[in-house]
């Protein structure tokens, strides 16, 4: 199948609040931006680290939840009409010959731009592993992180490790397809909506599955098949429980990802920029918010966004040279009030 | 006050540390690498600490938040978020290292 091919100013990798201010900030030197996210939905450490949680450091936002916050910048971005594409991850980076960018995502979609914008704060979000030593052989053959289609697993002996909202639910959903059900945590108490809790002990005392407490320490199988796996029991000791299919939930946890592949220069895996552009020592491309490092860097949002506004400016001069830019305020400008529909 | 970091390999070191700041906060500070991604909100998991056994009987119990991340990030009988432990004269000598899971990836 060939994808067509999506032609803009500007690539955004990372959709969290410095990505979205940027598209602002882009968007009143009319640059046009789409923006890539491997989460299913914008906001990035915001939404999905603390959505609750207050922020007090936004000027002129004495205090401001992370799903607030990114509201908020969704709204002020959408005069722009940004175009989103979440599920997806950034896999390739590649130069044309007329100096633009490829970009290719693990979905297959494909872009060309003339500046790309790395505002990918920790990196890619993914599923975190359980540190068992050896897990790496089984996954993906009877090891998996995340349930594409149920019926995969029917038949199936799975064992579900965690105490979450994800853990619950897929404990409940695959029971009755499953050939057996057990669930290990390591506490008798679950972070999760009280009606799954609750629906998970009935299944328990119905004897339609097992709850178990302790920590997987090791796993046991051939060539990638799970046939078993040892448990240090709460007690202290040591117990085995069979099974064939493991589903280890634990939230998610940020990886650098394949930004390490694209030629950029690293520093600790953050990629270190100048403090005039916010470009990286690839021409053309720019790093905003957490990701990036200088002298001086203080990861707050706050700077991100002073970032995103430096580098609109040095983004247009990189797509547009021979361009004339005149700075204006959104105050007294009316071609940018027009532009954010106000005048 | 101090605290003392046991590393990986075992070596010792002692970090001053000064009465409210967090551990995860002395930690990096001195330049160790601790993921605390979060910052110290308790909404990631990647300070966590093992606490020498000794020491925990010492400690605040942990908060439902706290407990929840330790979940999250494969917590073991001695584990503690260090965003999530204050300083004070009671933990002078507070021995611990930090988790495998909340230790940053060499670049």
């Amino acid at each position: 199948m060939t994808q067509e091919t999506i032609s803009t100013d500007v690539v955004i990798i990372g959709a969290g609040p410095c990505g979205l201010f940027a598209v602002f900030e882009l968007g009143l030197l009319d640059m046009k931006c789409h923006l890539i996210d491997i989460l299913d939905r914008s906001g990035g450490q915001c939404a999905e680290l603390y959505p609750e949680k207050p922020i007090y450091d936004i000027p002129g936002l004495p205090v401001v939840s992370g799903q607030e916050l990114t509201d908020r910048l969704m709204e002020q971005a959408a005069p722009f009409k940004p175009e989103f594409h979440y599920n997806e991850m950034v896999e390739e980076l590649e130069k044309l010959p007329d100096g633009r960018w490829r970009v290719k995502t693990d979905g297959g979609l494909v872009f060309e731009a003339k500046v790309i914008v790395i505002a990918a704060g920790g990196g890619s979000f993914q599923p975190k592993k359980p540190p068992i030593p050896g897990i790496e052989a089984y996954e993906g053959k009877s090891v998996f992180y995340a349930v594409k289609r149920m019926e995969t697993f029917r038949g199936k002996n799975i064992l579900i490790s965690g105490g979450g909202d994800s853990a619950l639910d897929w404990t409940i959903n695959l029971q009755p397809v499953a050939a057996s059900m057990q669930l290990i945590h390591r506490r008798d108490g679950f972070r999760a909506a009280p009606d799954s809790v609750k629906k998970m002990h009935a299944l328990v005392d119905e004897k339609k599955m097992q709850f178990h407490l302790g920590q997987i320490t090791a796993l046991h199988g051939d060539n990638g098949q799970l046939e078993g796996v040892t448990v240090k029991g709460n007690d202290g000791n040591d117990f085995q429980l069979e099974c064939d299919t493991l589903l280890p939930f634990f939230g998610l946890t940020m990886k650098l990802g394949p930004i390490a592949n694209w030629g950029l220069n690293l520093h600790e895996n953050l990629i270190p920029v100048d403090t005039e552009k916010f470009q990286t020592n690839v021409p053309g491309i720019f790093a905003i918010g957490d990701i990036n490092t200088y002298p001086g860097k203080l990861k707050l949002i706050l700077s991100g966004f002073h970032e995103a506004a430096l580098m609109a400016q040095a983004a247009f001069r990189h797509a547009n040279p021979d361009a004339k830019l005149t700075f204006q305020y959104t105050t007294s400008s009316t071609s940018l009030q027009k532009k954010l529909g106000v005048a | 006050m101090r605290i003392v970091l046991v590393d990986q390999k075992g070596v010792e070191q002692a970090l001053e540390a000064a009465e409210g700041w967090r551990v995860m906060e002395i930690i990096r500070d001195y330049g160790f690498p601790i993921v605390a991604e979060c910052g110290g909100a308790c909404a990631c998991g990647t300070c966590q600490v093992e606490v020498d056994p000794e020491w925990t009987t010492k400690l605040h119990p942990p908060r439902d938040d706290e407990v929840d991340m330790l979940d999250r990030n494969f917590g073991g009988d001695w584990s503690r978020l260090s965003c999530q432990l204050i300083m004070t004269p009671a933990l002078d000598g507070l021995r611990l290292r930090i988790a495998d899971v909340a230790l940053r990836e060499a670049a």
